[in-house]
């Protein structure tokens, strides 16, 4: 009954963490012992240790930006949540809105969002830019996704449905949404990261403008400073940032899917 | 628990096709000149090659296509009192045993009809398994599940698409002497599709043979057998010669020598 192929051995399980913390290591003690051993300046290449020292210094300024960062990115995945499940239902329910409005999706999705923000930035207000750019990113994926999912049920519960003279809603309702819900959450997950690479674009588009102070805009703003090591940090606080919605998103598909979800089939009950 | 056979007259026809041909959209064509009867209470099998149109004169029966010609008469058993085992389980894997079960009743608009649910759990052996989920289950458990979700509406026919095809040996003989049992209790009319002879003759009282597509109806078949039958009954001599006699027809139906 298990998909999967054999189980991890426990030693391999540990290495999986262990090795590239191990590796990471290595690598932040040969970039310390490089930058010291050339005595390189800050302003070429800050030490790890120095990186850490300016994050825990600034972290005032830097804890804010990342509140804004993370907020923006939030607003943003909630929109493309709504935005694309609606459209993605409103496809699943006539194929000639689908047909009419699916280019325009593609359209919105293959046009870099930074050709896109210098635009939006002279119509909107800059925060409200930042978040509409967001917003374009990720909506493509959950609205890709979701209609995929609501088109691919299984024929056969289709006549079941249709046997005992389900309705439309009830068909959408016990059937074609919870059969979506998988591909929504694989979208989702690839969304949230879209969500937090469109907000850092836009916050460097806006940011160039003089407006905006997410963690983008700080990295900017230290780039003209030359505080090399206040743009590392920020960089680290983006990368953690990434990492924790990815992990988050990663948590809630597993959570709403284990009981029943190939994708989350356990390897032993 | 005896039961009588298909001691029919006319008035007992659950259903009749008239001369129905169904030609798809890709030109395939099904079924051409089909015409037959489903007699009130009986265990009428479809037998024939893959492909052969059988299939698709189950889902007529069910109303899930309509014909392209000819005529389809479903008498009182209208769509509403017709259950369906499709070939695959064919279960809600987000729904548990009992939430599977009860969907017939829910898209029905049918409430608080909970004990039914358990009762034909009852029937089909599961009640243990209500709250389990189907990737849970083995492939034969989840065809019980499939049969009980069929069965919870109370139909009067019970229309089978080639169920045990996909299980091994020892499920599929064990499913079919529980499905004999359940048919001999339930009283209701069995169309069982099926490419095995073997299995058409231990089942059904009255097998009808489909020639290669386009499918009508070459022979007609019916299975004397001491009931109830049971495992005795694979391994007779009236079982062996019985199926000979219908492998030789379908060999016949085939253009074999």
């Amino acid at each position: 009954m298990t998909g999967r192929p054999s189980p991890l051995s426990p030693l391999e399980r540990i290495s999986r963490f262990v090795l590239p913390a191990l590796a990471l290591l290595l690598a932040l003690t040969l970039w310390e012992v490089i930058v010291r051993a050339n005595a390189l300046p800050p302003y070429i290449l800050p030490a790890p240790s120095l990186i850490f020292r300016t994050l825990v210094a600034d972290w005032g300024v830097l804890s804010d930006s990342l509140w804004v960062t993370l907020r923006t990115t939030a607003l943003a995945l909630l929109a493309a949540t709504v935005g694309g499940v609606l459209l993605a239902l409103l496809f699943a329910s006539s194929r000639l809105i689908e047909l009419s409005l699916f280019p325009f999706a593609v359209i919105l999705q293959v046009t870099p969002i930074i050709a896109i923000a210098p635009l939006l930035l002279i119509y909107l207000e800059p925060n409200t830019a930042v978040l509409v750019c967001a917003w374009i990113v990720a909506f493509f994926p959950i609205l890709s996704n979701t209609a995929l999912g609501l088109a691919s049920v299984d024929h056969d519960l289709r006549d079941l449905f249709s046997l005992y003279g389900a309705s439309r809603w009830k068909t959408l309702f016990y059937l074609r949404v919870p059969a979506a819900l998988p591909y929504f959450l694989g979208g989702l997950r690839i969304a949230g990261g879209l969500a937090l690479i469109g907000a850092v674009v836009a916050e460097i588009a806006a940011g160039t403008a003089g407006s905006g102070s997410g963690l983008a805009y700080r990295i900017v703003e230290s780039g003209y400073r030359l505080n090399v090591p206040r743009m590392f940090a920020a960089l680290l606080l983006i990368s953690l940032a990434g990492i924790a919605i990815f992990a988050v998103l990663s948590l809630l598909q597993h959570i709403i899917l284990r009981r029943w979800h190939e994708s989350a089939l356990g390897r032993e009950r | 628990m005896s039961a009588t056979a298909s001691a029919t007259t006319p008035s007992d026809v659950l259903a009749t096709f008239h001369e129905v041909g169904k030609v798809f959209q890709n030109g395939v064509v099904a079924l051409a000149g089909l015409s037959l009867d489903v007699r009130r209470g009986e265990f009428l099998t479809l037998l024939g090659p893959s492909g052969c149109g059988k299939s698709t004169a189950l889902r007529l029966l069910a109303g899930l296509i309509a014909p392209s010609s000819g005529k389809i008469h479903r008498g009182d058993a209208a769509a509403g009192e017709i259950g369906f085992v499709f070939q695959e389980p064919t279960l809600l894997p987000w729904a548990t045993v009992a939430a599977n079960v009860r969907l017939p009743l829910r898209l029905k608009n049918i409430e608080g009809e909970d004990n039914r649910v358990d009762e034909v759990l009852a029937l089909v052996g599961l009640e243990e398994f209500r709250d389990a989920y189907p990737r849970e289950l083995s492939g034969g458990m989840k065809m019980r599940v499939s049969i009980a979700r069929a069965l919870v509406t109370r139909p009067q026919l019970l229309l089978m698409d080639e169920p045990f095809a996909a299980l091994d040996e020892i499920t599929r003989f064990k499913l079919n002497d529980d499905l004999l049992a359940l048919w001999r209790r339930l009283e209701c009319t069995i169309v069982f599709v099926t490419h095995s002879v073997f299995e058409s003759v231990y089942l059904s009282r009255r097998i009808l043979m489909f020639t290669p597509r386009p499918g009508r109806v070459a022979a007609e078949f019916n299975i004397e057998a001491p009931e109830p039958r049971a495992g005795r009954f694979r391994t007779s001599p009236e079982y062996g010669e019985q199926c000979r006699e219908v492998s030789a027809a379908l060999a016949r139906v085939m253009g074999e020598p």
